[in-house]
């Protein structure tokens, strides 16, 4: 990809229709396949800037799967996508853009914390040195994990094994590895599920601290972490007619109004702890 | 005893004289006979190896002097002499041998581990390679004697190498695919959220992730090779001389030095070891005792590189 300077003025989707100015990433998926397998339909969420987008629903709807979308994540062979994402006015799935470069401005952090095998500066390093940078690593480093508070925890272990770490800590390594290279957007990807409630609360209070500088969205199954954490919500179900599994979004809006007043019966019956 | 699901009540009556540990009961007994058996079969299995160690300890220490480094093998009825050629014509093939094995073996097992572990050339370079681990050493040198001694007109310490590294590939191949594939794949996922190319991922993750595992399939290989004596034979042969013409003799400096027949302590032990003199006896105990001391070293410095790798 192009380095897109961050566009200010408004810029068409593929509808035709406007793109408000805050708009960073403009999703909008038709239908998304597995080979023959239809895992997610008729989606569109526009990720504002600086703000906390959450993606909620039952398993299986989908969301990781649109969230990996959002960075060309999905791996899988045979992933087929009809739709568009639009970073920046760039959509993502053009011909000419490079899965890679994409994935050096739209970051990823895992459900599973997953630091490599080598010390806690190289983790943390490892995004700097893939783009050559230039600059005081050992500077970004020290802001990285500032910014991950881990900072204090690490100070003087810097050295040792990013695998030596806690779980919560580790997690918050990754943040840190995510954010030295100062992406456009964080994805995350359930980052508290592995994690006790102590490191969630710690991992949610970063997330609010993280939306000053960067657009984030993040994938949950925790309704209460949604309503703490996101800005805007949207809610995904999963359709089973004709013995499919497909995904879909039922309903997008600002937090509040998803939580207090649904429009749609999915989304109540949800918000609500009944299950179909 | 009573069923699991003990009420308080049936807890107060059990007689505590059942949980005693008796040998007169079966499952008891049965445990305490394989736990010695499981013992005794690790000691028949390590009594080999201490007794081979202990016997070239023995022998291969009398006749251990600093000639036996810096001076040539006696000839027979001499007394004296050593088999410095032969250290450094050995340390020479199996340096080669490595030069030509590892990266063909690392390389072909990234590919078969990483970038295309489906395909039919993956299937096929691993089927070959199990195939080629039980290659009788013996095929090995016959098949470099057939491609290089007698291409190049003559046997050499490039034709031993080749033969070596013969069955060196096939080792450092399959574990070193091993390796790789024992690198979560949450690693590799991170790398690529991380926006490393396929080619980074490889070298910054996979590889150094990998690096012990690979290190020790590449000693596994080496230890296997210097100690090979069939392939050697037809190959590399033997050589009373050092490998240089020019001061100081005992430095290979042209390639013209490689392409001669060259000496090997593994071929030196078979020669020896036959011989009806005592003193060439004795040496090649002591070639034995510093065959096994080098494959020791260097596994160890090997291991020792693996495990800074890692940090």
């Amino acid at each position: 990809m192009s380095a897109a300077p961050p566009t200010t003025t408004p810029t068409t989707n593929g509808n035709g229709g406007k793109v408000p100015d805050d708009t960073v990433i403009d999703c909008e998926i038709k239908e998304l396949f597995y080979g023959r397998f239809k895992a997610a339909r008729d989606i569109a969420l526009q990720v504002k800037k600086g703000t906390v987008t959450a993606l909620i629903g039952p398993s299986g709807c989908g969301k990781s799967t649109v969230l990996r979308c959002l960075n060309r994540m999905n791996l899988v062979r045979g992933f087929r996508l009809k739709g568009h994402v639009v970073f920046r006015g760039q959509d993502i799935y053009a011909s000419n853009v490079d899965p890679v470069s994409v994935r050096r401005h739209i970051g990823m952090v895992f459900q599973q914390p997953n630091p490599f095998a080598m010390s806690i500066f190289r983790n943390v390093a490892f995004g700097l040195r893939l783009n050559r940078y230039k600059g005081d690593v050992e500077e970004k480093v020290e802001r990285a994990l500032r910014q991950a508070a881990l900072w204090d925890e690490v100070n003087g272990i810097m050295r040792s094994s990013g695998l030596a770490l806690s779980g919560g800590q580790q997690q918050r390594l990754c943040i840190a590895r995510a954010i030295a290279t100062e992406p456009a957007v964080l994805l995350m990807d359930e980052p508290c599920s592995a994690l006790d409630p102590i490191a969630t609360r710690r991992i949610e209070e970063l997330i609010t601290e993280l939306k000053q500088k960067y657009t984030i969205a993040i994938v949950t199954h925790n309704l209460q972490q949604a309503k703490r954490i996101a800005d805007m919500t949207a809610f995904f179900y999963v359709d089973k007619s004709n013995g499919g599994r497909t995904g879909y979004m039922v309903e997008y809006g600002p937090t509040e109004a998803i939580f207090e007043d649904p429009q749609e019966h999915h989304t109540k019956q949800y918000i609500r702890g009944e299950f179909s | 005893m009573a069923a699991p699901s003990i009420t308080p009540a049936d807890a107060d009556a059990i007689d505590l004289a059942t949980l005693e540990r008796s040998l007169r009961r079966p499952r008891t007994l049965f445990s305490f006979t394989m736990s010695v058996l499981t013992g005794a079969a690790t000691l028949g299995a390590l009594s080999p190896l201490f007794s081979v160690l202990y016997l070239l300890v023995l022998r291969g220490g009398k006749a251990l002097s600093m000639a036996v480094f810096s001076e040539l093998p006696p000839a027979a009825m001499t007394a004296g002499g050593g088999f410095g050629n032969a250290i450094i014509g050995t340390f020479v093939i199996v340096t080669i041998a490595d030069v030509i094995a590892v990266p063909i073996g690392i390389l072909g097992a990234i590919f078969i581990a990483e970038f295309g572990p489906d395909t039919r050339t993956a299937s096929a370079v691993r089927f070959a390679a199990k195939v080629l681990t039980g290659l009788p050493s013996i095929i090995a040198g016959v098949f470099a004697y057939a491609a290089v001694v007698v291409v190049t007109g003559g046997f050499s310490a490039m034709a031993g190498a080749v033969a070596l590294s013969l069955l060196m590939i096939p080792i450092i191949l399959l574990t070193a695919e091993g390796a790789i594939k024992a690198v979560p794949a949450r690693m590799r996922e991170a790398a690529v959220g991380m926006g490393a190319t396929p080619t980074q991922v490889v070298t910054r993750v996979i590889i150094p992730t990998a690096a012990p595992g690979i290190l020790t399939g590449v000693m596994l290989a080496i230890a296997r090779a210097a100690g090979e004596t069939a392939p050697l034979l037809f190959t590399s042969l033997f050589s009373n001389f050092w490998m240089s013409r020019t001061f100081p003799a005992f430095l290979p400096k042209t390639p013209d030095d490689l392409m001669k027949p060259t000496a090997s302590l593994a071929v030196l032990i078979y020669n020896f070891s036959g011989s009806p003199f005592d003193n060439q006896v004795a040496l090649a105990w002591t070639a034995a005792l510093i065959l096994v001391v080098m494959v020791l070293v260097s596994n160890i410095i090997g291991l020792s590189l693996a495990r800074r790798s890692g940090d």
